[in-house]
């Protein structure tokens, strides 16, 4: 028997019922002794565990406030995700002795469920063992760093509406907006330019926060860099490690507006979820700043510590700990990124994410969520074909032979809609149809307007046409870009949303056999081209280049290569993304194709099969030759990311001149033989007529039931 | 942006059950002069929404005589289809927004595109 208990009630006759409360509170003690090796003790302290409170069977955190609250001022109560149990800390001993008293053997109504609490009291509370997941070496959280008026003064120094260049790439993500001072993050190089300092400073309104930031040994130089994220609700930012070789070792983000949660992952795997309350000063430092990438997953609510706004002093030992968790809505976030430019390559201790000591990144991970997936579509099709478009506009002025076919065979007078119409190649093909298209991609867009062809911006997704307006669809070259099968199938519903019934689309992806009948594609031919291209600048070391990791343009010998050997290879790479080297066979179906960006005589293509005539069609001027040309050589791969702050990239290295060209990479799912038919299969309403394969693509003709 | 692809564009906000036909607010219009087929206008003519293309003709001030309804035999009317050759082919809009009808959501129309993108939460 425990004497405290008895102590406790000292001189009280119990009842039957008290009896049976005392009983199993002393079970309770023993159980959290035998099974979380908690000590209880008969000493009334401070502090209490709570068996039967926890996270763990189901008892939320608010719900156990509630009752706590009612015996007295609480300092902390911890609670583990996945224990049975909580621990309460009183400010004093007789709050602690009040609620032991009263609440055990109490009855707490839990949604639709109710527990008995059982307290003991233990001496200290035992949450430095795992309720505290460490944040990342290095990282510190300062809160309430700025007050609300200097928030406010902060906000108010940023001017939305103009913008400062229109060097690199667009400002207005999908995702956020940015705003660069100082110095531009450029995201075609991944890097900044450290002799192009913009007009525009860091705002007189920082300084004397990063004053503040100097004097208390936040940061050891003032910085000379400052990035302006807005993150609206279910807006994110994909994880990433700052450049090495672009900023020092200190990065200093200050968060405003609303609160979020920022995820910094280890390479091993390790996740530490923080979360960045309004006016808190984020001090990354050392391995949390070279090696961990951080985040912002794009959702509407967060998980975060439930945080009582009367006992402020409940919040700051909940911080980083996954537990006390609660949903929150997020909303509108302002963080401001100060950043000290890098004068000389990074030494870190950390080179396997230091570009400066020649690592490579990490690839992208194949998406799961819906989400995920329109992240990874922004970063890696629609920001590139935008930063791209000039240069891929010139490499794309011959239309397939196969498709002028299809749409010289359309009568005259069909409207005709082309979804993903690029810079319009195919819009003027046939001039007695009615023709209009639509990209994601505004500079392409742009493009086709300057050719005097009907185009607007849309989602392949969402296009914004009647129902059943169309006679005729295509979709050349896009299905492809989707990186989930059900976006995918979403893109063919839409298409087939659009024809009238006894319409016709016609659709083109990129094949995963680039081998076909005994046939190589044009997409793998032109490899051998290349040594003898006079044209190209680089020749003799351009072939090198296009295998820079000894990966031999291995040839399919089987058409009919099994579905499931394709998914095992996927699995092999743990579900990240390879990087496709150019002109080779795929060897897996989801990859990330680089393009060259043209830069003075370079010329770099990459893309699948172009083929065929040159065409009646208004045709760009531009152009230097009609041919597409392999890449000239870069040997490593950078994947440029949209990072605020960016992913740690490897910048290309140069030969001989000492600017290299940038390498930007597309997300390309290929299609396997019969793929595409059993996509357009699940679509009802609607028949594929026919299919084949053409120069490295799969296409079908799909006519909606009805007539017209 | 040429009143033939406006006939064609609608509002895809969700939820919106009636976003046709778009609004639209114009604060650059220009003319562009098109060769003019008499055959092709026919054509297309059975593939508009007729009722659609005169209010936005009237909303730019390019309405002329057309018709509220459409008149039978217009393959014949060559006054008639230089009319709806004019307004389909040759006004465009360069500068404004495209609105919603329902919802009141502004597509902005730049450098004579509209961009019809959504928000997430739009679509």
């Amino acid at each position: 028997m425990d004497p405290s208990v008895e102590n406790n009630v000292n001189g009280i006759r119990r009842s039957k019922e008290e009896k049976k409360i005392l009983k199993r509170q002393i079970k309770a003690s023993y159980t959290l002794l035998k099974h979380e090796g908690i000590t209880t003790t008969s000493q009334p302290t401070k502090n209490l565990v709570v068996a039967n409170g926890g996270l763990g069977n189901g008892v939320s955190r608010e719900e156990l406030l509630s009752a706590l609250k009612e015996m007295g001022e609480l300092e902390t109560l911890l609670m583990h995700p996945k224990k049975p149990f909580a621990f309460v800390t009183y400010r004093s001993e007789e709050s602690a002795q009040k609620a032991y008293v009263h609440l055990n053997g109490q009855k707490l109504q839990c949604g639709e469920n109710s527990v008995t609490l059982y307290l003991s009291y233990v001496h200290s509370v035992t949450c430095e063992e795992e309720a505290s997941v460490s944040l990342p070496e290095g990282l510190t959280l300062v809160e309430d760093f700025v007050s609300q008026d200097e928030e406010d003064l902060l906000l108010a120094a940023v001017d939305w509406s103009s913008t400062n260049d229109d060097v690199s790439a667009q400002k207005s993500l999908k995702h956020r907006k940015v705003k660069h001072y100082g110095f531009e993050f450029r995201y075609d190089t991944n890097n900044v330019d450290k002799d192009k300092p913009l007009a525009s400073g860091i705002p007189q309104e920082c300084l004397p926060v990063l004053e503040r930031c100097v004097k208390k040994a936040h940061i050891n130089i003032l910085p000379d860099q400052l990035t302006v994220n807005q993150y609206e609700s279910g807006q994110g930012i994909p994880p990433h490690v700052d450049t090495h070789s672009a900023f020092e070792d200190t990065l200093l983000s200050l968060s405003l507006g609303a609160r979020t949660v920022m995820e910094f992952r280890h390479p091993d795997g390790h996740l530490v979820p923080v979360v960045l309350p309004p006016r808190s000063l984020l001090v990354m430092k050392g391995e949390s700043r070279y090696l961990w990438t951080h985040g912002i997953t794009p959702r509407k609510y967060d998980m975060v510590p439930a945080c009582d706004p009367q006992s402020p002093a409940l919040k700051t030992a909940e911080v980083g700990t996954p537990s006390n968790l609660t949903l929150r809505k997020r909303g509108t976030r302002t963080s401001f990124t100060f950043r000290k430019i890098r004068h000389k390559p990074c030494d870190c201790a950390f080179p396997s994410a230091c570009d400066s000591q020649g690592a490579t990144p990490p690839p992208p991970l194949l998406p799961c969520s819906h989400a995920d997936a329109a992240l990874l579509e922004e970063e890696y099709v629609h920001r590139v074909y935008d930063a791209i478009a000039s240069h891929f506009s010139s490499t794309r002025h011959s239309p397939w032979p196969r498709v002028c076919h299809f749409l010289t065979s359309l009568p005259a007078g069909s409207v005709l809609a082309d979804v993903g119409c690029g810079n319009g190649k195919y819009l003027g093909v046939n001039p007695d149809v009615i023709s209009v298209g639509c990209d994601r991609s505004s500079a392409l867009v742009h493009i086709c307007a300057e050719r005097g062809f009907q185009a607007f911006v849309s989602d392949a997704l969402s296009v914004p046409l009647r129902t059943a307006s169309c006679d005729a669809c295509i979709s050349i070259a896009v299905i492809h870009h989707f990186s989930t099968q059900d976006r995918r199938l979403a893109a063919v519903r839409e298409l087939v949303r659009l024809l009238k019934p006894g319409g016709r689309a016609l659709i083109y992806v990129w094949a995963f056999e680039q081998e076909y009948k005994k046939q190589r594609s044009k997409y793998l031919k032109d490899q051998n081209k290349e040594g003898s291209d006079v044209h190209s600048p680089t020749k003799n070391t351009s072939e090198e280049s296009q295998e820079p990791h000894g990966k031999s343009s291995r040839h399919l010998e089987d058409d009919n290569r099994p579905v499931n050997k394709i998914q095992d290879d996927s699995k092999v790479t743990d579900g990240k993304l390879s990087v496709h080297t150019n002109r080779t066979a795929f060897n897996t179906q989801d990859l990330l194709v680089p393009w060259h960006l043209k830069e003075g005589k370079r010329r770099g293509e990459v893309e699948p099969v172009e083929t065929g005539r040159k065409d009646k069609m208004k045709d760009d001027s531009k152009k230097t030759s009609g041919k597409s040309c392999p890449t000239t050589s870069k040997d490593s791969k950078p994947i440029p990311s949209i990072g605020t702050t960016q992913s740690s990239t490897v910048k290309p290295k140069s030969e001989s001149d000492s600017s290299p060209a940038p390498v930007f990479h597309r997300y390309y799912h290929v299609f396997q033989q019969g793929e595409l038919e059993q996509l357009c299969g699940q679509v009802a309403g609607v028949e594929v007529q026919s299919s084949y394969h053409d120069q490295g693509n799969w296409c079908v003709i799909l006519e909606k039931a009805g007539t017209l | 942006m040429k009143l033939l692809t406006h006939n064609m564009l609608t509002s895809h906000v969700k939820g919106v059950t009636k976003g046709y036909p778009l609004l639209i607010k114009a604060t650059e219009v220009k003319m562009n002069e098109v060769e003019f087929n008499p055959q092709f206008v026919s054509r297309m003519i059975p593939k508009l929404e007729w009722s659609a293309l005169i209010q936005a003709a009237e909303e730019l001030g390019h309405r002329q005589d057309l018709p509220g309804e459409l008149v039978p035999d217009y393959e014949k009317d060559e006054e008639f289809l230089k009319m709806v050759h004019r307004v389909l082919l040759e006004v465009e809009v360069i500068e404004g927004f495209l609105q919603c009808p329902e919802s009141g959501r502004e597509f902005p129309i730049t450098r004579g595109i509209p961009n019809m993108l959504l928000n997430e939460e739009e679509a």
